[in-house]
């Protein structure tokens, strides 16, 4: 592994009028680890995400991506962004394209394939989420785990070097949370860098490499999963995350 | 009686090319009419404050003012104002593509802000650019939002033509009434006039519909009943 | 001011611009105050009796075609129909021709005020029916099975439950049309009705004052327009019944 982390957080801050939404966050991710981040809702992790992407431009703070920073690279961000692969809570699919559109989109207008490779390797990251034989659906006529498939698909044809998942699961009813986390599984098999926001904590102890607990903006505790899940900051937490699933 | 039909059958020809006319004022004005209003659309929803503003002060005139006076504004004051010496189709056509501007802009704009924040999202985490957001995200999707609102302004537009009449552009009710004032039958011509306006009214809307089924996409906009 | 206008001053400088432009918008301040406005506020007369007789008639008649379309026999509803399809689909303008032209060469003379008025009475009926009928066939069946199951008659139930629901459906659109209504009301120029716009043309040919009058007319019809969606977007707001189309907003704000 090289000394240089894929990504690393310095300081983030974030406000919307009075409330912090972020305290000075940092941290750092190394190629192939899984940083899960937990904590009661409306404690800035989903923000901390946009913030990172620059979807939400933070108030102070740096995020390194291989060593460059981008908070302040104006329009390279658009160049940063490809490397960093979100999955959102509703999906977000292009609502007038087909699956497989959905996929190559990006690839025609912003890598500028032609459209004959920008098609295979859209259907090739179909093939891996389980979802080439749904690739001329549209939207509307997918499973929320369906959709969700083809938006980690989406993220992947980009070619990103770390996924960011914003609650990946949180709208999909168990039985379709399953399939979206099996993907999500062999995608970590396959050495992906993840950073995953997720109120799935059993989810989160056997996918992460490190859990982070979030609350009021600010990392309180971090670790490996077989420690964190049983820690008296979390476990003080946990009376206030009513939301937490045990399966 | 047979005068009547004489009447109109002898002037048939010279009313129905104020058909073409009529079909190729409303088509212009559409034209005008949608790119203005998505440059208007877009100034509006994406641009900064004072071109906003700008935006709300043009829907503003041309929809508070009647067709006619708008008309009479740009064809006796502000064109000769200014300096342009421009024929009365050339007037009408600018004045019903700026008015149709504001009233498309105003549908684009109800499509666009009707699309959730995370489509705009989704494409700029794919590192689109916010323009190449806009174009092939923002635009394909609220187009298609706005045709039931934009089919709505053909049948607008059609009837709104004819009030080119006062500045004496040659379509339809104009040479209609021209033929009338040399053969007279007022009635049986106006009512003729009439009917060929509700005809090209209905027969476009069908063609609209027709388009808008073509283009229509499962799940999208107004027809989720279909696709479960 | 008149030491103003007698100093003599170059033409060239920007003073002498503004001096030229103080000096002719002073010179018109007659024509605005003696001719201009004296025939704008009697045109703005005919205008406003025009537009106050046909809302109320326009609606009712509006309110039968549409009733007629949803509830009518078979022959009826046909007619509604038909009714609706000819008078959306021709121009106005065409409408008032016929009105006003037309109709004395069979042996009915309505003349110039009571032409304009029929054709926007047939005109904005037929519009309103189209509003008012989308909002009938919105109120759920059930309301009007609950209506029979009290005993009440098909048109007791119509009349008392659906319509009172569909009237505050139907009101953003027929609203629309009452501003589209004070817009189309300058139609009547044509068929010799002085009324607003009849008024300003009748001053700019006569004092070849194009650009004076129809800027002056211009005003008249925003302010009149403006006030009015003033008016009508306060109504809508103040006869919302909360959880019914439109007036969720009010009820989040009153919280």
């Amino acid at each position: 592994m090289s000394d240089v982390p894929i990504l690393k957080v310095e300081n983030l801050c974030k406000s919307y009028g009075d409330l912090e939404v972020l305290k000075s966050v940092s941290f750092e991710v190394r190629k192939g680890e899984k940083k899960v981040f937990v904590g009661p809702s409306g404690t800035g992790k989903s923000t901390l995400l946009r913030c990172i992407n620059q979807l939400t431009a933070p108030d102070s703070g740096f995020v390194y991506l291989n060593g460059e920073e981008i908070v302040h690279s104006g329009k390279k961000i658009n160049a940063y962004r490809q490397k960093m692969g979100m999955v959102f809570q509703n999906f977000n699919l292009f609502d007038h394209l087909t699956a497989v559109r959905n996929v190559e989109l990006a690839l025609l207008k912003v890598k500028k394939m032609d459209r004959k490779s920008a098609r295979e390797k859209a259907m090739y990251e179909l093939e891996q989420v389980g979802m080439a034989d749904r690739a001329d659906f549209y939207p509307a006529q997918l499973s929320g785990g369906q959709a969700q498939r083809v938006s980690i698909a989406r993220a992947l044809a980009m070619d990103p070097e770390v996924m960011l998942f914003d609650e990946p699961t949180s709208a999909l009813d168990p039985e379709l949370k399953r399939e979206v986390m099996e993907v999500m599984r062999t995608l970590a098999a396959q050495g992906m860098t993840c950073i995953v926001v997720t109120h799935e904590m059993k989810f989160a102890t056997s996918f992460a490499t490190e859990i982070y607990l979030m609350e009021k903006g600010e990392i309180v505790e971090h670790g490996p999963p077989s420690e964190i899940p049983t820690s008296p900051n979390f476990v003080k937490t946990r009376a206030f995350m009513g939301s937490y699933a045990d399966e | 009686m047979f005068e009547s039909i004489s009447a109109v059958t002898n002037s048939a020809g010279y009313i129905l090319g104020g058909v073409g006319v009529t079909l190729l004022l409303v088509g212009l004005s559409l034209f005008i009419g949608f790119i203005c209003g998505i440059v208007l659309t877009l100034g509006q929803v994406y641009g900064p404050a004072l071109v906003r503003r700008f935006v709300g002060v043009y829907v503003w005139f041309f929809r508070g003012l009647p067709n006619i006076v708008l008309l009479f504004l740009f064809y006796f004051a502000l064109f000769p104002f200014m300096g342009f010496d421009m024929p009365a189709f050339g007037v009408a056509v600018t004045v019903l593509g700026l008015r149709s501007a504001a009233y498309q802009s105003q549908i684009f704009r109800g499509a666009i802000q009707s699309l959730s924040d995370g489509q705009m999202l989704a494409a700029r985490s794919l590192g689109m650019t916010r323009w190449q957001a806009i174009r092939s995200i923002i635009l394909p999707q609220s187009l298609r939002l706005s045709l039931p609102g934009w089919s709505n302004e053909y049948p607008v537009l059609l009837t709104d033509s004819s009030v080119a009449y006062v500045i004496g552009v040659a379509e339809l009710l104009t040479r209609t009434s021209q033929v009338i004032s040399r053969t007279g039958e007022p009635m049986i011509l106006y009512l003729t006039c009439a009917v060929i306006f509700i005809l090209l009214n209905y027969g476009g809307m069908m063609i609209i519909q027709y388009v808008e089924k073509k283009v229509r996409i499962p799940g999208f906009g107004n027809n989720e009943a279909e696709c479960l | 001011m008149d030491n103003l206008t007698s100093t003599p001053v170059p033409s060239d400088g920007p003073i002498g611009f503004f001096q030229s432009m103080l000096d002719s918008i002073i010179s018109q301040i007659p024509f605005w105050q003696d001719i201009l406005l004296p025939a704008l506020w009697d045109g703005l007369w005919v205008t406003m009796q025009l537009v106050i007789m046909t809302a109320p008639l326009g609606f009712l008649l509006g309110l039968l075609v549409a009733v007629s379309r949803v509830y009518g026999p078979a022959p009826v509803k046909w007619l509604a129909q038909l009714y609706v399809i000819f008078f959306r689909g021709c121009p106005l303008l065409v409408l008032l021709f016929i009105l006003y032209f037309g109709l004395p060469s069979i042996g009915i003379v309505l003349g110039s005020f009571m032409s304009a008025l029929v054709g926007f009475i047939l005109c904005n009926s037929a519009y309103n029916s189209e509003y008012l009928r989308g909002a009938l066939q919105s109120i759920k069946r059930g309301q009007l099975l609950a209506a029979r199951s009290l005993g009440m008659t098909k048109a007791q139930g119509v009349l008392y439950v659906v319509v009172p629901q569909a009237l505050r459906r139907a009101l953003p659109g027929v609203s629309n049309e009452f501003i589209y209504l004070i817009k189309y009301s300058s139609l009547a120029y044509v068929v010799a009705v002085i009324e607003l716009t009849g008024a300003a043309k009748i001053i700019a040919s006569k004092y070849f004052m194009y650009f004076e009058a129809f800027a002056a007319v211009g005003i008249f019809y925003l302010v009149l327009v403006t006030i009015t969606t003033f008016g009508v977007t306060w109504l809508e707001k103040k006869y919302a019944i909360p959880g019914v189309s439109g007036a969720a907003v009010k009820t989040e704000k009153g919280k």
